[in-house]
């Protein structure tokens, strides 16, 4: 009897180790986990058109001399537009400047989105084809980088910059990043 | 033993005959249908064997695809962006979504001369989705020009 | 406000759902029967709200209101309106709506239907039922809630429809598959008040059967219709990949066919009590990993929802507590029971055993098929490792095989000993199978291909004895025999498909341009023109195909305006003996386009074969023994 009552515990035994496995399974191959060797480079280099058109083109000259915020966005994405609250909130009250990457995006559906919802930004380049993307490593929309006075990321965020994200990981980076270079 | 009992015991004998052969025949059928995913990092450095099935992947380098003037043969360089890419020489329809600057996953055997000849060419599905593997490879090595 | 009267109608219905497991479990354990009554009322009120709900969202979604999240990312204003409707469940959170509105309506279903049942089982049943609604609500409202707003910046226009789901097939499978999956809560439901209280007997079996053949053959259909999909859809001629999506509605689909065979023996003879309460126990589980697995994004698959690590986190807990809790409970109760019988070399009590053994080994197949690279990336620490299909072939085929060897025997089978008699029979039936298999053969490519052979010999021969058993039993042929004869028709049917299309499929990947012709299988293909057109929310390049039997063949490829997404549609010409199919590719010069042409031979037996099993396992549910025993059961139970 003994023996027939811990077969029928095999059923139970074996649910317990597929469950650990299952929960394993989530500590691997996380894509969002923050991917360290991005950190540390060179932001890219390029020079795109502007969405303002005034001046027609930016390059990566205009990002240096103080810790910015680069912010890759689009109006097809809704993630984005969940953001833009937090971005003008972040902007309003520490004054950080934040460069968009209007991103695979309709340039004209780009200025509608923006002169609707207020424009945070310092300026807007057109990454129309996503080649910006391509060397930013730009998984989807939102994505948004912290660059360093000398023009080196130093933070990566994938997805929305929301209240909580942005107390407990990007804004330790940049308060970092002006105490170290006034 | 009774009859009874005798009976209980050669059915679990044989369900239990049964499930371990069947089970131990998937396992080894498991082993030889296993194919390891390499990053171009490793492809490149030889560390993937040659002329076993594997798969390897990473971002289609822009301005690489050239198809050939008779048939369906295609050939593309794959880059992590970090200065390792290797050519895949595939013959047949490219996926829908595959693309130049785009995540892709090359299943097949890498030649001798450092040139992956795939049988299948899988494309990234959506704006926001990447094979996992090249995700976490660009996560992991970054990718700077 | 319409969203929000939706948000509250499902807290609503979860406030029903606790009522319903609270008034349904003390009710039993206390003996009160005026809670137990009460159970219909908080059933049905539970359906009311959730159906609520799930209305007023699919208002939102018709009436393009953007400002709801999901509306805007799942949707757009150029959406045809049947898509529109589709997309409420083209996601992730509406989709689970969807699944705990089935789960309301299975409840209702056995409120009112249950009132044969003793009364403090079916406070229990009720009870378990409702604890399972409690945790897909709390599920919804806390991570997936879907009536979220996106405020206060209302975006004009929708991010679309992925364009692999705005098709027909689409608006259809997820509900089928829905009814099925969460159908076998009640088998799952009966067996835990049967552990609960003790009472595993043929009783408990008869009261399940029905439901379980009606989950099982609306689970049937929502495969078939999802295989289906994919052969027209994704464009590329498969019918199935192995995914671990398919693979995570297949598993439950095979543990749910071991379960309809096994209640019949615990049912009509009282065996396998314990294995039968276990079955039932895993097929529901099963169902909830598979929910976990295309939900969670741990393991990754094309038809796989949107990652979210913490939704799967609160999967995983509710699947720990529901079947962890199951088969806690299992362990402690289950041995009371034990079944004390006999049965000879060939009986039909074998046969089932044998049935459920190769369906339970088969489910651990794909089980450890689906699962090995998780365990191998845990093992390793990140070695990232994909599994080929030829494993399928190795190991899945020939248990199939095999199962439709013992299929065969079936109908001549007797309980307790089979007469040796019949058994000769049998074999003059297999020889006709044998020749036949040979025949259709050759007839279909020249040349013997082992595997096809062999299915439509083996199909052959389990069509032969069940006609030969049906002849034989003028006059006494109730549903029940009716539909299992169905069912296992069904089957050989899609066996046959299933092994014809893919030994006899032919097929090239060509190049073309307008003028040049190819031959496939003995059809001359011309491509006559070469355009592009513009339909409602896409633009498309356009081929056309004409073949030398008079056919015209017009594939497209498609680029959606709202996401850029590139579709292939398929041109197929189906007929019942094999399709025509013809899928464009890309450019490969500047007049000049890859394209793939297909014969695919009796690819539409397999759905064919798949719907008739379906429709068995439901002429098998209406046999109204079970009814009029189950009355007669509920009379003699002791009050």
């Amino acid at each position: 009897m003994t023996r027939a009552r811990a077969l029928l515990i095999v059923p139970l035994a074996v649910f317990v180790g597929i469950v650990v496995l299952l929960y394993s399974g989530f500590g691997l191959g996380r894509a969002d986990l923050l991917p360290s060797a991005l950190v540390d480079k060179p932001f890219p280099d390029f020079e795109l058109p502007t969405l303002a058109g005034e001046p027609p083109r930016r390059s990566r000259d205009d990002l240096l001399g103080e810790v910015r915020l680069v912010n890759v966005w689009a109006t097809w994405c809704p993630t984005c537009a969940a953001e833009h609250d937090e971005l003008a909130r972040i902007t309003g009250e520490t004054g950080i400047g934040i460069v968009g990457v209007n991103y695979k995006d309709d340039p004209n559906a780009a200025r509608a989105w923006l002169a609707e919802r207020g424009d945070p930004y310092l300026f807007h380049i057109i990454d129309a084809h996503g080649d910006l993307g391509v060397d930013l490593g730009v998984y989807g929309a939102p994505e948004t980088f912290v660059v360093d006075a000398a023009g080196v990321i130093r933070f990566k965020q994938v997805g929305a910059v929301t209240a909580d994200t942005w107390r407990d990981s990007i804004a330790p980076v940049v308060a970092s990043l002006q105490a170290a270079a006034p | 033993m009774t009859p009874l009992r005798r009976q209980r015991a050669a059915t679990v004998l044989f369900v239990l005959a049964g499930a371990g052969v069947t089970l131990a025949v998937a396992m080894l059928a498991l082993e030889q249908d296993i194919n390891l995913f390499y990053p171009p990092e490793q492809v490149v450095a030889g560390e993937a064997p040659i002329g076993k099935r594997i798969r390897a992947g990473g971002m289609v380098a822009a301005g690489s695809v050239a198809h050939d003037d008779t048939g369906l043969g295609v050939s593309f360089v794959v880059t992590d962006y970090q200065g390792s890419e290797f050519r895949v020489d595939y013959e047949g329809l490219l996926p829908g979504l595959f693309g130049e600057g785009e995540g892709v996953l090359v299943a097949g055997q890498l030649r001798a001369d450092g040139v992956f000849e795939a049988e299948e060419v899988l494309a990234k599905h959506d704006e926001n989705y990447m094979p996992p593997e090249v995700a976490d490879m660009m996560a992991a090595t970054g990718e700077q020009p | 406000m319409i969203p929000e009267i939706g948000h509250f109608a499902v807290v609503a219905a979860l406030v029903m759902a606790m009522s319903l497991a609270g008034a349904g479990l003390a009710g039993a354990a206390t003996g009160r029967s005026s809670w137990v009554d009460a159970c219909r009322g908080f059933a049905a009120a539970q359906a009311g709200l959730i159906l609520l709900g799930f209305v007023l969202l699919t208002v939102s979604f018709l009436r393009d209101d953007f400002s709801v999240e999901l509306a805007a990312a799942h949707s757009n204003t150029l959406l045809p309106w049947q898509y529109k409707f589709s997309a409420v469940w083209g996601n992730h959170e509406g989709s689970f709506l969807l699944w705990t509105l089935v789960m309301a309506g299975w409840t209702l279903a056995v409120a009112l239907a249950g009132g044969r049942l003793e009364q403090a089982f079916f406070g229990r049943v009720m009870g378990v039922l409702g604890l399972l609604n409690v945790g897909f609500l709390l599920f919804l409202l806390l991570a997936s809630n879907p009536f979220a707003r996106l405020a206060p910046f209302v975006p004009q226009e929708g991010n679309d429809l992925n364009p692999l789901l705005q098709d027909f097939g689409q608006i259809v499978h997820p509900p089928m598959l829905y009814i099925g999956y969460v159908g076998f809560s009640v088998a799952f439901a009966f067996a835990v008040a049967a552990l609960l209280s003790g009472r595993l007997d043929a009783a408990w079996a008869r009261w399940s059967r029905p439901w379980t053949n009606v989950a099982w053959a609306f689970q049937t259909v929502g495969i078939a219709l999802g295989s289906w999909w994919a052969y027209y859809e994704l464009g590329w001629g498969g019918w199935w990949f192995w995914d671990p999506v398919e693979n995570a509605s297949f598993m439950p689909w095979l543990a749910g066919t071991a379960l309809v065979h096994s209640l019949a023996v615990t049912e009509k003879r009282g065996a396998f009590k314990s294995w039968t309460v276990l079955l039932a126990l895993a097929t529901f589980s099963f169902c909830l990993v598979g929910a976990f697995i295309v939900r969670s994004g741990v393991l990754t698959s094309v038809h796989a929802f949107a990652v979210d690590p913490e939704r799967g986190l609160f999967l995983l807990i509710l699947l720990a507590v529901a079947i962890g809790g199951a088969l806690t409970l299992y362990a402690m109760r289950a041995p009371a029971i034990r079944s004390r019988l006999q049965y000879g070399g060939l009986s039909r009590e074998l046969l089932l055993l044998v049935n459920n053994l190769l369906l339970v080994v088969a489910v651990a197949v794909i089980f450890i098929y689906t699962l090995y690279p998780l365990a191998y990336e845990a093992a390793t620490g990140g070695d990232r490792i994909s599994i080929g299909p030829p494993y399928f072939n190795r190991v899945f085929v020939p248990l199939m095989f095999v199962l439709a060897g013992f299929l065969a025997l079936a109908p001549a089978a007797r309980w307790k000993r089979t007469p040796l008699t019949v058994l000769r029979r049998i074999g003059v039936l297999f020889g006709i199978g044998a020749a036949l298999g040979v025949l259709v053969s050759l007839l279909l490519g020249g040349v013997l291909k082992p595997a096809a052979t062999l299915a439509v010999a083996l199909a052959t021969w389990i069509v032969a004895t069940h006609v030969d058993d049906f002849r034989k039993r003028r006059g006494v042929r109730p549903l029940g025999y009716l539909g299992m004869v169905t069912a296992h028709v069904g089957f050989a049917v899609c066996m046959v498909g299933v092994a014809v299309t893919s030994e006899y499929s032919e097929g090239i990947d060509a190049r073309m341009a307008v003028g040049e012709s190819v031959e496939v299988g003995g059809v001359s293909y011309t491509l006559t023109a070469l355009d592009r057109v513009r339909g409602p929310n896409y633009m498309a390049d356009r081929a056309v195909f004409e073949t030398d039997e008079g056919a015209r063949l017009v594939p497209e490829k498609r680029t959606y305006f709202a996401r850029g997404d590139v579709m292939t549609e398929a041109a197929i010409r189906p007929g019942f003996f094999g399709d025509r199919y013809v899928t464009l590719g890309e450019p490969v010069a500047d007049d000049a386009w890859g394209v793939r042409i297909e014969h695919k031979p009796m690819v539409r037996w397999i759905w064919l074969g798949a719907l008739l099993m379906a429709f068995g396992g439901l002429v098998a549910m209406a046999d109204g023994r079970y009814r009029r025993l189950a009355s007669r059961d509920a009379a003699l139970a002791p009050a």
